[in-house]
């Protein structure tokens, strides 16, 4: 397995509160790798830290065996993007001045703009499918469409890594999957290392190559979902009891909860009234 | 957006720039002092001492030079200041710099009997820029450094401090009261040209830095995290925004005392025209800035003549309207 991130003792922390505790991560090159744990778990902060958003207290976060604070800020945007969660585009700002933004690393006094980044840029636009809405405010656009212009600004980075945070809050179920297929074929196609935090355990299982799951400042297991994901998993890193079964679509593990709701099953298991 | 492709925006700047150009020479020309076109060109080219020539060039100059600069330089520090506090009503007096320049002169009258326009204009630029590093500091304090809320509120209790201060000691002093006065209302008259001299290298500075950081603008205000993602030192570029604004801000409240509504309301009317680039919000607002000050002090020489509104007055007077649309308009919190 080659490694592209790696974090070494790393130490996060609000003040004197510690928010994840020398952690020992690898990330593996070329997969999606998704984080996940209860709220306020550290998951969000782990992601803005390895994107260096927000420094450590005390270890290290490694690219390519790098130091990340040591590198200069614009070499790292080319080797690595990050979406925050919600980002906010100024008023009137166009989809395609917001994917421009994307090759802000690769600008210099000297060479402004260049052909490469007019290629990078429609490449950006074509692969998330938005060329028809590039003179539209961003503003104006509905939440997928305006996730999708948001993605398209870190693809114009031209990155191997990309780093997104919770992508899918905030959107309905059809742009939630809209969204994660976008990502997963880039991923398919382009080899590009993914690494999100998702909320939702079950689009987890269905996208992630590696899942990593982080509780109590640590981390609680790392590996593919098929293997990791089990019902003292979910227990204990989330606190809740269920069921895992397999999605009868594609066989990843499926997490049904327990807990109250409407029963129409009657003892034998079969529908009440069939 | 009015102008919608680069050589539209080329276009309205050049026509911006002849109507500045139009002001500035009508800022010489009219006047209480009866002078024509015709005897402006004369005071140039052969000066013969006459009441007119010595108007002409001792006083409509000046003034007419420091209108432009002046309202260019508040109007382009207003751009600066919203990027950096992502609010729509900030402008430069929001960063402290003309309470903090009003609260010095009124020191300086009190405690040093400093009485002249020449001592109020290092006094004041003093006093702007320890109450803008004040106003930095304090926004600065935290985990996440300045973040635009902490920098609006530190502004907003750094003004209110001051404005509080200046006002007890012109109650306690009616002296220096007397003397201030003519001086917080902001006005670009009386002021000879070795006080714009001795400022333009600072406003200099400020007009060229914002030219240069107006594409690292760009990518700040989508937010700080966005922006360090794709490589921008935000810290640096955030204090490189604060130190122009310093100088921009401060140098005019030095030159003409607190001028209000310039800075609030031409970055909105230039964005409204030429869209949300910095590239082309920067030198355009600089340009209307110094249009809408020069025609204030034009007007404000005619309204109650021969006696003069205060410039600030009369740019309150244009302002409000503009700012009443902004309010009605609605801005999204951001």
């Amino acid at each position: 397995m080659v490694q592209t991130i790696e974090t070494q003792n790393l130490t996060l922390s609000y003040g004197d509160s510690i928010i994840i505790d020398e952690l020992d991560l690898e990330i593996p090159k070329g997969e999606i790798t998704v984080f996940i744990g209860g709220n306020g778990c550290g998951k969000s902060t782990l992601l803005r830290s390895i994107a260096r958003l927000l420094k450590p207290k005390s270890g290290a976060v490694l690219l390519e065996g790098k130091a990340i604070s040591k590198m200069s800020t614009k070499d790292v945007a080319k080797q690595m993007a990050i979406l925050p969660q919600t980002p906010i585009a100024p008023e009137g700002l166009t989809v395609l001045q917001l994917v421009k933004q994307g090759r802000y690393p690769y600008q210099t006094w000297l060479k402004q703009w260049t052909d490469e980044d007019e290629k990078q840029v429609t490449n950006a636009l074509k692969a998330t499918g938005i060329e028809e809405l590039k003179d539209r405010p961003v503003d104006s656009l509905s939440g997928g469409q305006r996730q999708r212009a948001w993605i398209a600004m870190t693809l114009a980075q031209d990155t191997d890594i990309v780093l997104l945070d919770e992508p899918t809050t905030y959107l309905d179920m059809t742009h939630q999957i809209e969204i994660l297929d976008l990502l997963f074929e880039l991923n398919e196609k382009e080899q590009r290392t993914i690494v999100m935090v998702l909320h939702d355990l079950n689009l987890a299982c269905r996208y992630a190559d590696n899942i990593v799951a982080i509780k109590d400042q640590k981390i609680y297991a790392q590996g593919k979902p098929e293997i990791v994901i089990n019902c003292s998993l979910v227990r204990n890193v989330f606190g809740m009891e269920c069921e895992i079964i397999m999605d009868p679509l594609l066989g990843t593990p499926l997490c049904i909860p327990y807990g109250k709701g409407r029963c129409i099953l009657n003892k034998a298991g079969t529908m009440i009234g069939s | 957006m009015l102008l919608k492709n680069n050589s539209q925006r080329l276009f309205g700047l050049i026509i911006a720039i002849m109507l500045l150009i139009c002001l500035m020479c009508a800022s010489i020309v009219y006047g209480y002092t009866d002078t024509t076109w015709k005897m402006v060109l004369e005071a140039f080219r052969n000066y013969n001492g006459s009441n007119e020539h010595i108007v002409i060039q001792t006083v409509r100059l000046p003034r007419s030079l420091i209108a432009a600069a002046v309202g260019s330089s508040l109007a382009i520090a207003g751009v600066l200041m919203q990027t950096l506090t992502k609010n729509p009503l900030a402008s430069p007096g929001t960063f402290g710099v003309n309470a903090g320049a009003g609260f010095a002169v009124v020191l300086a009258v009190t405690f040093f009997s400093v009485g002249n326009l020449q001592a109020f204009t290092w006094i004041s630029f003093l006093g702007a820029a320890i109450a803008a590093i004040g106003v930095y500091a304090i926004g600065s304090v935290g985990r996440e450094g300045l973040t635009p809320m902490k920098l609006t509120l530190a502004g907003a209790a750094m003004t209110a401090m001051f404005a509080s201060f200046t006002q007890g000691f012109l109650v306690i002093n009616e002296a220096a009261f007397e003397q201030v006065l003519f001086w917080l209302a902001g006005s670009v008259e009386g002021r000879k040209m070795t006080v714009l001299t001795a400022v333009l290298p600072y406003l200099m500075i400020g007009w060229l830095g914002a030219m240069i950081i107006a594409s690292k603008l760009n990518v700040l205000s989508m937010g700080e995290d966005v922006a360090k993602g794709l490589g921008l030192s935000t810290g640096f570029i955030k204090i490189g925004a604060a130190v122009l604004i310093i100088f921009l801000a401060g140098g005019s409240v030095a030159i003409a005392g607190p001028v209000g509504f310039i800075g609030i309301v031409i970055p909105h009317v230039a964005r409204s025209i030429i869209g949300i680039d910095h590239r082309w919000v920067i030198p355009f607002s600089g340009i209307l800035g110094g249009i809408l000050l020069l025609a204030a002090d034009i007007l404000a020489r005619y309204i109650i003549m021969p006696q003069e509104v205060p410039v600030g007055v009369m740019t309150a007077i244009i302002g409000t309207p503009f700012f009443i649309y902004i309010v009605r308009k609605g801005f999204n919190a951001r």
